[in-house]
Parts: structure tokens; sequence; C-alpha cells
């Protein structure tokens, strides 16, 4: 009880407070630029820790999930060719119970095809957990990394087709690794089905 | 230790009248009945040497027009539980309570009196403890539906089929209520629940001759919203002068009704779910639901998703204890420092449950059979830093910035002092039971996983009081590493598989019910889950730590006085996700 | 989305003469009144559930909330500007939070973080939650995410900033003040309702009765 215990604490808060400084000193660019986010979330990590949102950003893992998106591709005439079967995997596996289909018909026959009309994912109930998108056999759904997303009305967190649709290139923009594997995927599982078709054929 | 086969075979000899083994395929254990449940349990625990009752819960057997008590006791020196059931008629549920002789028992028959509906004659307080007194109807109960029913199981019709509707604009209130028919609000008469609240904590202690000199007890109300109830916790204590000399933990602010909603989800949607149940630990929770299911299913994960889930899990508990440490310090009046310093090594830490899950609290990491994806070769290099470098630097700086601290001591020694018998007896768990002297860790008592292989102590200190519960933190944090070092140098290289069979949404888990236990960083976290084997569980219900530990709060604060209630609470370490469910 | 600073008051709407540039500020009291307000909100420390983590994780070292003049956290109501309602809300404790939002001054602002605060989240379906605390107050500002990231919710703070300095002197105190708290009955009862559930329960009754009578009868 002589306080040695507490001036042992004082110098490890003083000796925090020097290595804010220090740390100033000894690095450049520690501030504002990708270099220092980068070592801000380092391991290697001393001295001030913060990251001055919305200046600087930390850097999101590619695996980072937030609200679902729903992926288009760009056509060659400039036509969005929706990837979304409206098979509905995802409804039925969401935990909270989100997301909402409706089935297109053909305008012809009145025959339902497979492309939704309607899409609906209720951001009041999302839980961010990301299985629609880990169970989506046509990569259609993902995980977006936008989380600016706060809204002054209700209604406004329920988010339609038009909200959710996203170009492939933004897909490949926020996650090249896990675009790249399932494009890779894709076409080995194309080229087995047409060597497929080609050797009925040649029966 | 008696073998357990001998003392099976012997038990059923010697209570033969009253016992059966329960046959039904995928149960186990026996059935007692319930006249001789008390005579049988006070064997168990005096002369068989299961002192440690973990877990007590109801089933509703609807088709079967019963409803089951299941116990699961354990010995307190190690080994498999003994399960036991007490089956009575649905119509008029009566169990003879066993708080008599596990005193651990109270909140947990409360709650399957509460959530079930079952009575447990001889039980000193048997009152509702997560809703409120006047709710209307058992809600657990199968035939009991809520306000929003949608249908028996997810997924709902409606989702694949309609446009999106709001569940409130269907309701004639626009809200999730329901009244029960006849009901007029303006005869209403409140049950005070308050009132009886109070004045059943102020009964307990008051002595006949206190009424003759009118010497008044004060009842102390502490939250629901209070700074330092970590979360929606509300305490009611009697103080004579200072001195606490009763007190009722008041829970259920943020009853989510989890174990409702599980017995509706599908297998799968559960993962996230238990996600919020201690919400700052995610990834033990998700081992702990998927260890109960796995047994179940018969499914044994490869080796590399065994020592992922390893890896996680000792990362969540250091995680937990940081945070546990910060927000004690807190509690202790050193108002954010030592949080500050604890929260930014749990921010890195999180950094690599993001780039591995893709969430930072909500990990949603472990699927039945393993794990959903491999962690990133990024993340990889980072947790390779953080567990040889980092984090044994800031364990020791922590320890070197507050364990000899003055101040500290003087608030915590001595301070909320739980004996080994009475951390026993009142079933406690985790950090709170160890630092009363009992060495009981799941990972050791009864290893799951791949626990058996690493090698490391069960930290154990022995004044039960505050300062152990502090000191034995660091010590966990400390073996964590320890766990961490060897998980890194033995996981098999990447690229070896992560999941037993596909990746599938709709698991086929056969009829049976399991218990899956886990030793999280609050303590033992029990999974119960029966399953009819269909597509979701007919029973899911979860043995929380921090709501078991609360039992022990008031053995603890009796005697203390009222300025370390808060200290006392802090050091058991609750998160309110789980107490309520 | 620029953080939100002392330029605008530079600013007025019309041109300041060269010469005198930097040296006058012209603005209107409203827009002074307003940057001081935007820039001092003090938050209630009130945690529900999970979001409470994660707002306590937005206070601390990593995204400190001190940069935006909101680190005074205050355990009283009294003293708060914003409730941020970090959590599930549960019937149990919307008597509570319809009392804590009454004794909070003039003018107040409630922010509904994550789903389960915004629409009542995965716990919807539940028999114990809200859906949504705008079901008990007036909310200003939704958070989607479960939870949301810390950025999330500055950038949630930072639309409230935004709301607040468009807000005029009159406008600011025509919000309801006070409003009646809810009652623990067999369920939630809000006092205003209480002709509307004795209509409901006396038809639910005699829908009852005549099942029970045509049983009697077949």
């Amino acid at each position: 009880m002589d306080g040695r215990g507490i001036l042992q604490g004082l110098a490890v808060t003083l000796k925090h407070f020097i290595a804010s400084y220090v740390d100033d000193f000894k690095r450049k660019n520690r501030y504002f630029s990708e270099e220092g986010v980068k070592y801000r979330s380092s391991p290697e990590v001393e001295g001030i820790f913060t990251i001055q949102y919305p200046e600087e950003r930390r850097i999101l893992h590619e695996n980072f999930r937030y609200i679902p998106f729903l992926v288009y591709d760009e056509g060659e005439e400039g036509q969005r060719d929706i990837r979304c079967t409206a098979c509905g995997i995802c409804a039925k596996v969401c935990p909270a119970q989100t997301i909402w289909i409706v089935r297109a018909k053909d305008p012809n026959t009145g025959r339902p095809v497979s492309k939704p009309a309607e899409f609906y994912i209720d951001t009041t109930l999302c839980m961010n957990c990301g299985l629609c998108a880990e169970f989506c056999p046509f990569d259609a759904i993902i995980m977006d990394h936008d989380f600016e997303i706060a809204v002054y009305d209700k209604p406004d967190m329920v988010f339609d087709i038009e909200r959710l649709l996203r170009p492939a290139s933004y897909y490949q923009q926020i996650r090249p690794t896990q675009y790249a594997q399932k494009a890779a995927e894709r076409e080995a599982k194309a080229k087995a089905k047409a060597a497929r078709r080609g050797a009925a054929r040649t029966k | 230790m008696a073998q357990p086969a001998v003392a099976a075979s012997d038990l059923e000899a010697r209570f033969s009248d009253i016992l059966t083994p329960d046959t039904r395929k995928g149960y186990e254990g026996y059935i007692v009945k319930p006249e001789g449940l008390l005579a049988f349990a006070k064997a168990l625990r005096d002369e068989y040497g299961y002192d440690y009752l973990s877990s007590v819960t109801g089933v509703d057997y609807l088709p079967n027009d019963m409803m089951e008590v299941v116990y699961h006791a354990y010995k307190i020196t190690g080994g498999p539980p003994l399960v036991f059931k007490v089956q009575v008629p649905r119509d008029n549920p009566v169990v003879p309570s066993v708080t008599s002789i596990w005193p651990g028992a109270d909140f947990q028959e409360r709650e399957a009196w509460d959530l079930l509906g079952i009575r447990f004659e001889g039980h000193p307080n048997l009152r509702r403890i997560l809703l409120w007194e006047g709710f209307w109807g058992h809600p657990l109960r199968k035939d009991w539906r809520e306000p929003y029913y949608e249908g028996e199981h997810k997924p709902f019709k409606q989702r694949t089929s309609g446009p999106h509707f709001w569940h409130e604009d269907h309701s004639p209130f626009g809200k999730n209520v329901d009244y029960p028919p006849g009901f007029d609000p303006y005869t209403w008469e409140p049950e005070t629940a308050d009132q009886i609240l109070y004045e059943s904590v102020v009964q307990r202690t008051r002595k006949p001759e206190q009424e003759e000199l009118h010497s008044e007890q004060v009842v102390v109300n502490l939250g629901p919203q209070h700074p330092s109830t970590h979360g929606v916790f509300r305490m009611i204590a009697t103080l004579d002068g200072e001195t606490v000399v009763a007190l009722e933990p008041v829970m259920g602010y943020l009853h989510r009704n989890h174990e409702k909603i599980g017995e509706r989800n599908t297998w799968i949607m559960n993962i996230p779910y238990t996600d919020r149940l201690d919400y700052i630990t995610a990834m033990s929770n998700n081992f702990g639901y998927v260890l109960a299911v796995e047994k179940l299913m018969g499914l044994e994960p490869p080796e590399r998703a065994q020592y992922l889930r390893v890896i996680m899990a000792e990362l969540t508990r250091i995680v937990n204890h940081m945070w546990a440490i910060g927000f004690l310090l807190n509690d202790l009046g050193a108002f954010f420092t030592p949080a500050l310093y604890a929260i930014e090594e749990r921010e890195l830490i999180l950094d690599i449950f993001e780039a591995a899950s893709g969430s930072r609290m909500m990990n949603n990491y472990m699927r039945f059979g393993g794990v959903v994806r491999d962690i990133p070769e990024d993340a990889w290099d980072m947790l390779v830093k953080l567990v040889t470098d980092r984090l044994p630097r800031k364990i020791d700086e922590l320890d070197r910035f507050l364990t000899h601290n003055e101040i500290i001591k003087s608030r915590c020694l001595g301070v909320g002092v739980l004996t080994p018998e009475q951390a026993i007896a009142l079933s406690t768990a985790g950090p709170v039971l160890r630092a009363s002297g009992v060495p009981y860790d799941v990972r050791r008592a009864e290893p799951y996983g791949i626990y058996d292989r690493f090698d490391f102590e069960v930290a154990v200190r022995y004044h039960g009081d505050v300062y152990d519960r502090y000191l034995i933190r660091i010590d966990e944090m400390r073996q964590s590493l320890r766990i961490l070092e060897q998980a890194i140098r033995d996981i098999p290289e990447r690229g070896a598989p992560i999941l037993a069979g596909k990746p599938q949404y709709q698991v086929r888990v056969p009829a049976g019910e399991a218990y899956g236990r886990v030793e999280g960083p609050k303590g033992e976290l029990g999974f119960y889950v029966v399953s009819t084997g269909k597509a979701n569980p007919w029973r899911y219900h979860v043995r929380a730590p921090s709501f078991i530990n609360l039992t022990a709060l008031e053995a603890m604060s009796i005697g203390n006085k009222v300025a370390d209630l808060v200290v006392i609470l802090g050091s058991i370490d609750i998160v309110l996700g789980e107490v309520d469910r | 989305m620029k953080r939100p600073n002392g330029d605008e008051l530079q600013k007025p709407g019309y041109d300041i003469p060269d010469e005198l540039k930097g040296s006058v500020v012209v603005t209107t009291l409203n827009r002074l009144y307003n940057w001081g307000r935007r820039n001092s909100v003090w938050p209630m420390m009130f945690g529900l559930a999970c979001c409470a983590i994660e707002m306590i994780a937005t206070a601390a070292s990593r995204y400190d909330l001190a940069r935006f003049g909101m680190e005074v956290m205050r355990p009283s109501p009294r003293q708060s500007d914003v409730m941020i309602v970090s959590g599930t809300v549960t019937k149990r404790m919307a008597p509570l939070i319809v009392r804590l939002y009454n004794q909070m001054p003039m003018p107040k602002y409630v922010i509904a973080m994550g789903a389960c605060a915004s629409g009542g989240g995965p716990f919807k379906e539940g028999y114990n939650v809200v859906s949504g605390v705008d079901k008990l107050i007036p909310v200003d500002v939704y958070i989607p995410g479960c939870p949301p990231t810390p950025e999330a919710l500055l950038f949630g703070l930072m639309k409230l900033q935004q709301k607040i300095e468009k807000q005029s002197f009159r406008e600011v105190y025509t919000k309801p003040d006070y409003i009646p708290e809810p009652v623990l009955g067999p369920d939630l009862m809000d006092p205003r309702d209480y002709p509307k559930i004795r209509e409901y329960t006396q038809k639910k009754l005699e829908a009852l009765q005549q099942q029970a009578a045509q049983a009697a009868q077949g």
C-alpha cells in the first residue's frame, strides 16, 4: 500500500501518451493516406489508433458483408441481364425471412418465367448474416460493402429491385477474388456441360 | 471416482421403483417418477457425486400430451453427464422443485414456469422471470401463438409468392399485440408487479423485533436504465444502513424470444441467431450450437476446420476478457482509460473476424461439419503477429497497469466472496466458478472438438472475490494464447478441406436429443436440442452461463456495501442478450 | 460526404466584399444556433442490446465520437439531446423508453440504430418485441444494419447533424413533448388505444361464445 502500483499504472498511461506523439514524428504519411490507415489497422500500431471517418476509411476486407444487393450483367446493347432466376433459395434460407420475391410472367403466355418481377429486401429485418449470398447457385445476390444507407423515413428501408440492382462491374470491384473464383467455376461448369452435350451428340 | 457404468446399473437396481431408462430412439438417461425425484436427486448429489446441476429445462411434447423436465447433472471432477427426466401431464404439470438440493436450479425453474407453465412445488419464489406478472399465457407451449403468427415453420410461403408486406398492417392495432377475449382495459386492475417485488425483497429479511422498533430497511432500485448494469438489467437491494441484506435480480428487459423463434427456424437459420445470444462472443456461441447438432447428425468436421474453430473460440475468449476487464474497471470508477486500451486490442482481433467471416461481431462462421470459409492469408499473417507478438505484450501491459494498483486492490480484495461450496451449489460456471477455487473447465472436464490435444492449464484462483475474478481473466487470456500458439503450429496446411460434405441449407437431422456444451468465455454454454427428424428443431434451449451465474449474485452481495454492488455485478461479466435471450 | 465544419457559416448567401473576407462572419441567428447545436449533440448513455456494443466501439479510440462533439455520453436523460436506441426494444422495456424520452429536454432527437430498433429486426415475430421504436416515439434517423458498423453509426449521426442544420427555431419545438407511457397488461397497452382494445376483445369473446353455442347445438 505504498502507491507503487498506482505509479506503475500511471507510467503505462504516460507511455501511451508519449507514444502517440513519437509515432507522429517517426512516420510520415500517418494521416489521410492509405498507407497510414493500413498501418493503423496493423498489429504493429502504437500511438494514435483513430481512423478519421469520413475523411479516412477503414480498409474493409473483401469478405465484409452488409445489406445484400442483386447483380446484373451489362448487356452489349446496354440492357440489364439480371442474374437472379427467382428460384427462391435466398428467401427460403433467410433466417429473418426478409426477402420477398414475385416471379415475372411471360406477357404473351402468362406463364411464370425464371426472372423476378419484384424483389424486396426489408432492411428493417435483415440481419446481414450472408446466408442468401452463400447459397445462391447463380452468384446473383451478393453482400454489399456500402454501409452509408441511413435514412430519415422508415419506408425507405424497404429496398425494391431498382434499389437493389448493381452492375457486375461493381461486384468485381468490391470482391475481386470471389468474383474471379465464381466466374471460373461457372466457366468450368459450362465447359463440362458443353462436353457432355458434345459426347451425347457423338453417340 | 466410480465407474459410470457401475454407478448406472447400481442406480437402476436401487431406484427400480421410480426409475426407468429412457428408451426412445435417440434419447439417453432415465425417466424418474415425480414423487421419487427428490430422493433420487439427493442420492445423486450425496452418494454418486453428481453435485453440479448444469441445466434444467422443459420440453412440451404436444402430440403425446406431456410435459417433460430435463435435468443434466455432472460431477465436478469431470466426466459425462447424467441425464434424467420427469414426465408430467400437460394439463396439470407439477414437478417437485430441486432447489433444496441444487440451489442453482432456482432461476432455471422459474424460467420453465414462465415460458412453459410447469409448476415447481416447493420453489421458494416461483414467479415469472423473463416476462412480467400478468402476461397472457406461457409462450413456449407449442399451442401458444404470438400476435405476429405467420406459419408454423420457416420458410414462410408468402416470401416467394407475393409482394412485400409488414406484419403490423395485418394487425388491428398496427402493433405486435394481442389481448385475451373479454378483456376490458378500463376495469382491469394492474398487477403491481413492482410492489410485489419490493415487498418480497423486504419480507425476506424482516425480523419481528424490527417491526416493533420501526427500524426500517431501505429498498434501492438499480436499473434497468443505469450506466453500470451492462445493459438493461435491474437489481432491487434491501439495505440496512449501507449494507446489502437482500437482493433480487430482475431481468427480461431484453427477452427476445430466442427459443420460440429458434423452434420455428430451420437448423441452419439458428446459427446467425446464436451470434446474438452473447453478442461479444459470437464465435463461441456458434461453436456450442453446431456441436450439439453435429452430435445428433453424427458428423465429424475435418482437421483444419477443427483447428480453425479452436482458434476462433480462443480469440473470442481474449476479446471477451479484454472487454470484461475494461468494463470492470469502468464500474470501479476508472472511467474509460483501461477500457479504451482493452478495446484497442479487441478491434484488431475483430479485424481478423471480419476478414474470415465477414462481420465484426455477428460472425455466423461455423456450419454443421466445419466452417464456412477459410481464413484469408492476410488475416492469417495478422493473426500470427498478434498471437506471437502483440497480444502477450499487451496482456502484460494490462497486468502491469492494473493488477498492483492500490485503489483496485482496496476496492476488490475480499469483496463479493463466493465460497467453493456455494459456487458449485449455485451452478455457477466459467471464471466465477474457477475464481472460487474449483478447477472446472469443460475443455478439460469433458473435452470437445480437439481440445484434448492442447497443453494448457485450467486457471484457478482460491479467494472467490472480485479481485480473483479479475486475475483469473488475465490468467485465462494467457492460457488462450498458449492454445493459440499450439494451434497455429499444428494446423494442417491451407487447402485442406474445411467442411465435411457439401455446403447445404437443408440438413437432415435424425430424431433424438442432444446436449452440446462448450466452455464459453463466460462459462459453460450449453445447447439442448430435440429433433423429430423434421427441418426444424422441436426444442431448442440455451443454457446461458450469464443467466445462471446471476443466481449467485445475491450470495455474493449480501454483507457488502451498496457501492460494491456494481463491481460485483461487473465481475460476473454478464451480457444481457444471453441472460434474457 | 463532407464532415460539417465552420466553413458554411461564412456563406450567408450573398457576397461579402473582398476586403472584408476572413474578418467578418455574416450569418443568421438561426444558423448560428443550429451550428452550435449540431456540433454538441450529447447522446444518452443508454444501451439495449448488441448495437450498444458497436456504439461503445464508436465512442472508443478507433472511431472516436469526440471528433463530432458527441463524446459526452450522459447517463441522465435530463442532460442529453439524442437518444440512440441501440438494440431490440422489448415490450417490457417499452414503458421505460417512453419515460426516458419524456424526460429528455426539448429539442430532442431519436436515432434508431440497427434493424431491431428500426423495425423489430430478426426478432420481429417474437411475442415480447416491439416492431420498431417508432411505434413508441418519433424517430429522426434510421440506420439499417445488424449491427451497423461504427462507421455506419457515424454516418447516421452525420445525417442527424444535417437534419439539425436545416431546422428553424420554430420547427424545433413542435414535436410532441409528452407521450403517454404504455402499460404492461396481458400484453403491451397504449392508454390511447383502450377503446379499440375493448371493442376488439369483446368481438373476440362474442365469436368464441358463438362457436361454443354452435358446438352445443351440433
